[in-house]
């Protein structure tokens, strides 16, 4: 594979959308491997996205009393955009939309702005369930935050370099999640947590009757609902650029091995939401700082001390 | 000639920082203003890095300890607020003038 | 600086210092912690203008979750947090309002007036500011790095020891105390209140 290069200007809108239309896939196989819908048959849930969007889209507008309508509809806008703004420095195969010399850190940004989004989708519509929601989404993040900053601190240290196009090419030996697997599945797991996903969907959990999702009118709340899956799909091919090699592999060309192996790890977050059960940010909070947080500074350790024996070989 | 507009901002961000330290009554909104205090110290800085010796880092090592600088303060003066409440039910300047309790 | 350049500077300074006026404007409390962001965000875009693009972005990162955890201040602290009964918080205003003017003033013709000195070597590209940055604080500047960690940590340990209700004790105390409180500590011999004010004594456990 080819060093990395930056695309054509057209690059974002191709990117946008087909950040868009992953997300659709991965509604779809939600809702394929949804345990509630096992009564449906099986090309009715696939179908899913569409009904939802139709359904989202033709619902009756609803509104609450003194709602901040500005911040509500940033809270509702948000998490759609920063899926797009992250999707700029993942690479695709061998081409890029932008690759700054600071990629990673404006990864890292962009899911910081994530707290924003939450909290906003949580304040703006003047209603408790959602208030709550965001509420228990910034003690979540608190837990997440710093293992995933030292998650993504250890691709930069191994390859030298903090644009993911340098880490990609540092990958052409041998893949970083050999190198630092603890890494990797700190990362994979605080991407579940930021996009509200699976175990770590208590801000939208159901004993808040949604939470961040309750009081969203149907088109922001297709917009949220849409954004959550973006994420999961920008999160998971940002984990193949950084630790499974990019579009590195034998026989295809490199955007397709980006695919597949992006779509690999989609799969397996999606599935494993209906398999674990939802963590209470204190429990989560818990096991953070105490166990994950340790293991991660250990692993980025033992990535150090390799690159500065490497460097000195 | 830039660098006199980039020093403009600066200015104006601390003076604007600077009317809100010294009119807000609650004690959050003082911190608000001194925040912005500090960004116009962080733009001042970056330019004088930039505009006046680039090529040495220790301009950008300056840049680092304003921010941790800052941080520092917020972490500190929130810890402080809230003790402050807890002990005296204070959360106006005003009500927090006096020393002692 | 090119043209394109001085645009895009002149449109974040506008941001940034209109963002800054609305924090102390608005109602609502949400709206000026995000105003602030907002601000702070376009300061970070004029250090990555400045080619400082490592420590541009790392402001944005540091100040959007700043705001974030500072708007439960602003809502926990804050009599009218949402701005529905628009009230003005401020004493001094006109004293404070001149002050601030004439600081404005005052440094403005300082910036205007003092003829500085001409650029001192050349201007490295943003990839070199970062390497740069990298190794004087590793380096040459590594006093720097180690004082600053040795503040952070100790930040931490004092907020942590400021603001947690039992201070530096650690649970049992606390634990103690709650028990007590509910009346099931098993030597609880003394007498107290109820919580509806009459008495109780500890009674006999014969």
């Amino acid at each position: 594979m080819t060093a990395v290069q930056v695309a054509a200007g057209w690059s974002v809108v191709a990117a946008a959308l087909m950040v868009i239309g992953a997300a659709v896939a991965a509604g779809a196989l939600d809702a394929a491997v949804d345990p509630r819908s096992r009564t449906v048959s099986l090309s009715a849930r696939l179908l899913r996205p569409v009904w939802e969007t139709s359904r989202l889209l033709l619902a009756q507008r609803r509104a609450t009393t003194a709602a901040d309508g500005l911040l509500a509809t940033a809270g509702s806008v948000l998490p759609l955009l920063i899926a797009l703004a992250m999707v700029a420095v993942v690479p695709l195969g061998d081409r890029v939309v932008a690759a700054p010399t600071v990629g990673l850190v404006w990864f890292n940004a962009m899911d910081v702005v994530l707290w924003v989004a939450w909290w906003l989708a949580g304040w703006g519509p003047n209603s408790v369930h959602p208030l709550v929601g965001g509420y228990r989404f910034l003690a979540q993040a608190l837990a997440y935050e710093l293992p995933l900053m030292f998650a993504l601190t250890a691709p930069a240290v191994a390859a030298g370099s903090l644009s993911v196009t340098d880490i990609v090419t540092a990958q052409k030996q041998l893949w970083f999640v050999a190198q630092m697997p603890i890494a990797a599945a700190v990362f994979i797991g605080a991407v579940g947590a930021f996009s509200l996903w699976g175990p770590f969907a208590h801000p939208a959990g159901t004993d808040i009757a949604g939470g961040v999702l309750a009081e969203q009118p149907g088109p922001a709340r297709l917009l949220v609902r849409l954004g959550q899956y973006a994420l999961l799909v920008v999160g998971s091919a940002m984990a193949v650029a950084l630790f499974f090699g990019g579009g590195a592999g034998p026989v295809l060309a490199p955007w397709a091995w980006t695919v597949i192996k992006t779509a690999v790890i989609l799969a397996a977050l999606v599935w494993l939401r209906h398999r674990i059960p939802v963590w209470r940010p204190e429990k989560l909070m818990r096991a953070a700082w105490l166990v994950v947080l340790p293991v991660t500074l250990l692993q980025l350790l033992a990535v150090s001390i390799l690159a500065a024996a490497g460097a000195a070989a | 000639m830039m660098l006199h507009l980039f020093l403009l901002l600066a200015a104006a961000l601390l003076a604007v920082g600077l009317f809100g330290a010294l009119s807000q009554q609650s004690i959050v909104m003082v911190m608000m203003g001194l925040e912005l205090m500090v960004a116009g110290v962080i733009v001042a800085a970056a330019a004088f890095w930039y505009f006046l010796a680039p090529s040495a880092p220790d301009g950008q090592v300056l840049l680092l300890v304003v921010l941790s600088a800052m941080t520092v303060e917020m972490a500190a003066g929130f810890a402080v607020v809230i003790l402050l409440f807890r002990t005296s039910d204070a959360d106006m300047t005003d009500m927090a003038a006096e020393l002692r309790g | 600086m090119s043209a394109a350049g001085i645009a895009v500077f002149a449109a974040l300074a506008v941001i940034a210092v209109a963002a800054g006026i609305a924090v102390f404007v608005v109602d609502s409390m949400a709206r000026a912690t995000f105003a602030l962001a907002l601000s702070f965000v376009a300061v970070g875009g004029e250090l990555v203008l400045l080619t400082l693009a490592y420590l541009g972005v790392v402001t944005i990162l540091m100040m959007v979750m700043e705001m974030a955890i500072m708007v439960i201040f602003m809502v926990m602290f804050m009599m009218n947090p949402a701005g529905l009964m628009p009230m003005s918080m401020l004493h001094n205003k006109r004293g404070a309002l001149a002050i601030s003017v004439g600081t404005f003033a005052l440094l403005a013709a300082g910036a205007l007036a003092v003829p500085w000195p001409a650029r001192h070597g050349a201007v490295p590209a943003p990839a070199q500011t970062t390497r740069a940055a990298g190794e004087a604080i590793m380096g040459g500047q590594m006093p720097v790095m180690v004082g600053i960690s040795a503040v952070l940590f100790a930040t931490i340990v004092s907020a942590l020891v400021l603001a947690v209700p039992h201070g530096r004790y650690d649970h049992a105390a606390r634990d103690a105390r709650s028990l007590h409180d509910r009346g099931l500590h098993d030597n609880a011999r003394h007498g107290g209140t109820h919580h509806d004010g009459t008495l109780h004594d500890g009674g006999d456990r014969r």
